[in-house]
């Protein structure tokens, strides 16, 4: 298995967000965590990333057997784990393709693969760009500097094209999309998918799930997974909304 | 081989009036004008001497250990080489370089210029083109209460003067390069660069000061610039001494109707530096970049001061300046702003901000607007703080080291002030030695 979470827990500033999270994921799986706001879907996808402001109590997250949690987020990235952010950062004066290619020159070093030169590099990013239908002009400006939402949210697909990773967590990668976007954003994803990567798509809302299809999804309520099944699952929730399966819960608990 | 006059006492107050009286002595056959700039300014630096904290313009920067260094005043330059990044004669410019403060011409690389433009030393100029500096030496830049430019006034020897006659335009950079050849502590150099750009005239000049050793060595320079109806001029004010250097500059403009000005300042140098650097809008429509940089490590010190005097109307002037500061680095940043009550529709804006990489690194800022016209546009702000933590996180979690993702934010910071350089080849020299500097350790490591 690529990705084993066991019992997680985790806080930020002294209060507990994650209560105990369990999940699988095998190579060429794609899953969907779902869940209403202030669940902990986005402290999850930072823990997995390593973000420093998040402290984990408890529990384990290996990936390809190697326990993540020891390591800094720079060393996950290099592991092979991408983390498409809900709000990504804007870093003026830092060039999109210079940050990138840095980037991406580490993960080779790691891997034992010499550097890619500057020349190959651009040649090789305006490829990934038109997977996006990012305009090259994107690959000189700063970081996110200016960027619309949209712009963003496909910024960071573009950069996962690029560096290719064996785990992607798409942190509400739809939010602020428009149906076009969304339609590319998912498009680009779905290119990106082998049998020897994953995919963990965390969203509020079922809408990118038709066009990124998962073979699991989970609903995530108040720090832990308390119901899991196929995409039905999710087209369920759509319909219905999550006070069902948080009824559910309650009834199982108490029994 | 470097002479070196004698002095009875070589430190305090008392080495600089016998090294000034000597000059004077020596100087007996001058033209009345210039014997006059030399006494008053000997007679303002020993009235006066050297500013202590109890100024409130020196509250932040103690030049105390100046004041009680030993010093000694070379008559002619150390043989030296050029020391590596230092030179743009490889990139274009016309390089004049100096040494312990004397015109060394073996060491400059002379390019065919323009008619109409004149780039000469100093000493030669005096005897040369006296007729010009006595027209402007020392008139826009009036002693005031500054004692080091009273003490630049009393024993300046060389330097360079620039001039652009009207309508001249000069694509070639003037390079002016001021070289440090001492072995020994103590050194004491009065820099003084006159640059005259008449009616519609173009210029870029660059001045860098620099050193070959270690020795402890006090540059007290003065720049005078004239920019006069619709010129142009850009200026490029590069600091690399050793961290065992004074660098104490003052840069003093005027600006006529339409006129540009675009003045970029880069510390990265020295032990303690004070920059002040004044512009007076003296005329309609004049449009002024004030553009700096310094990099504070160890217990540097880097202090600017600036003035911009809005005197008429409808003129703009934007200021920018950025610090980074590691380790024990200081950083001190008082600018001033006036706006007289004939200078309606001005447009004044300051940005100033610090970077600090270290919890024992720190700023004295003071934006100091002073508006006396009510129809006028005048914004400043300072800021002070840290690594924004998010950016340093996104970074890493894409796979960049913690190093260099902070390298690369600290460069960002940088770079926004670098790129405002004029012509792209300062700029990009200029980027390459911040680049380095960034790139140590103490800059990159938190």
């Amino acid at each position: 298995m690529m990705l084993e979470i066991k019992d997680l827990r985790a806080s930020i500033n002294g209060r507990q967000i994650l209560k105990g999270i369990n999940l699988t994921i095998n190579d060429g799986e794609v899953h969907a965590i779902m869940g209403p706001n202030g669940s902990g879907k986005s402290t999850l996808s930072q823990v997995i990333a390593g973000h420093p402001a998040y402290e984990v109590e408890g529990g384990e997250v290996l990936f390809n057997g190697k326990n993540l949690l020891e390591l800094a987020p720079e060393e996950r990235a290099r592991e092979g784990v991408f983390l498409a952010f809900q709000y990504p950062v804007e870093i003026p004066g830092v060039n999109n393709l210079y940050f990138l290619r840095a980037a991406f020159n580490e993960i080779r070093k790691h891997r034992g693969l010499p550097e890619m030169d500057a020349v190959e590099f651009l040649k090789m990013s305006k490829e990934k760009a038109k997977l996006l239908e990012l305009d090259e002009s994107f690959l000189k400006r700063s970081v996110n500097e200016g960027f619309s939402g949209g712009e963003k949210k496909r910024n960071e697909i573009f950069q996962m094209a690029v560096l290719e990773p064996r785990m992607a967590v798409l942190d509400e990668t739809d939010s602020g999309l428009d149906i076009d976007a969304l339609k590319v954003v998912a498009a680009g994803v779905n290119t990106l998918r082998r049998p020897d990567n994953a995919t963990l798509v965390i969203t509020h809302y079922q809408r990118l799930l038709d066009y990124i299809i998962p073979d699991f999804v989970h609903v995530l309520a108040d720090g832990r997974i308390i119901k899991s099944g196929d995409k039905g699952l999710a087209l369920e929730l759509e319909s219905r909304g999550y006070d069902w399966v948080l009824e559910e819960d309650k009834s199982l608990s108490r029994a | 081989m470097t002479t070196e006059t004698q002095n009875p006492k070589t430190s305090g107050l008392e080495a600089y009036i016998t090294a000034a009286e000597a000059l004077e002595k020596s100087e007996s056959h001058s033209p009345g004008w210039l014997r006059q700039i030399r006494s008053a300014g000997l007679a303002h630096f020993a009235q006066r001497g050297f500013p202590t904290i109890r100024h409130e313009e020196w509250r932040y920067t103690n030049v105390a250990p100046l004041a009680e260094m030993p010093v000694r005043f070379p008559t002619s330059g150390a043989e030296v080489e050029i020391p590596e990044g230092c030179s743009m004669a490889g990139l274009g410019a016309m390089e004049l370089v100096f040494v312990d403060g004397f015109f060394a011409p073996s060491l400059s690389t002379l390019r065919s210029l323009p008619k109409g433009l004149t780039v000469e030393p100093l000493a030669s100029a005096l005897r040369n083109n006296a007729a010009l500096l006595e027209k402007h030496l020392t008139r826009y830049a009036p002693i005031g209460e500054n004692p080091f430019s009273a003490l630049n006034n009393a024993l300046f020897s060389d330097g360079c003067l620039v001039h652009a006659s009207k309508g001249v335009t000069c694509e070639v950079p003037i390079h002016l390069l001021f070289l440090s050849g001492a072995q020994r502590d103590g050194l004491c150099t009065q820099p003084r660069v006159l640059v005259v750009a008449e009616e519609n005239s173009r210029i870029c000049v660059m001045e860098t000061f620099a050193g070959v050793g270690e020795a402890s060595v006090f540059n007290n320079a003065l720049t005078e610039i004239s920019v006069a109806e619709h010129a142009r001029v850009e200026h490029i004010k590069l600091q690399l001494e050793n961290f065992r250097t004074y660098h104490i500059a003052l840069i003093e403009a005027r600006l006529g109707r339409g006129a540009w000005l675009g003045q970029h300042s880069i510390a990265l140098g020295s032990q303690l530096s004070r920059h002040n650097i004044h512009f007076s809008l003296d005329a309609e429509r004049i449009d002024c970049l004030l553009n700096g940089l310094y990099l504070s490590k160890g217990t540097q010190l880097h202090d600017h001061h600036t003035l911009v005097d809005h005197r008429k109307p409808h003129c703009s002037s934007h200021e920018f300046y950025h610090g980074i500061l590691t380790e024990k680095g200081r950083g001190v940043f008082n600018g001033k702003i006036f706006v007289r009550p004939d200078a309606q529709k001005t447009d004044a804006k300051q940005t100033n901000r610090a970077l600090l990489l270290s919890k024992d690194a720190s700023v004295d800022t003071k934006p100091q607007l002073e508006i006396f016209a009510d129809d006028v546009k005048c914004t400043h702000g300072a800021t002070i703080g840290e690594i924004n933590k998010e950016a340093l996180y996104y970074l890493r979690a894409r796979g960049i080291g913690a190093p260099e993702a902070r390298a690369m934010l600290t460069h960002a910071f940088a770079t926004e002030i670098i790129s405002r350089i004029k012509p792209d080849t300062i700029r990009d020299h200029v980027n390459a030695l911040v680049h380095a500097r960034i790139s140590q350790p103490e800059f990159s490591h938190a």
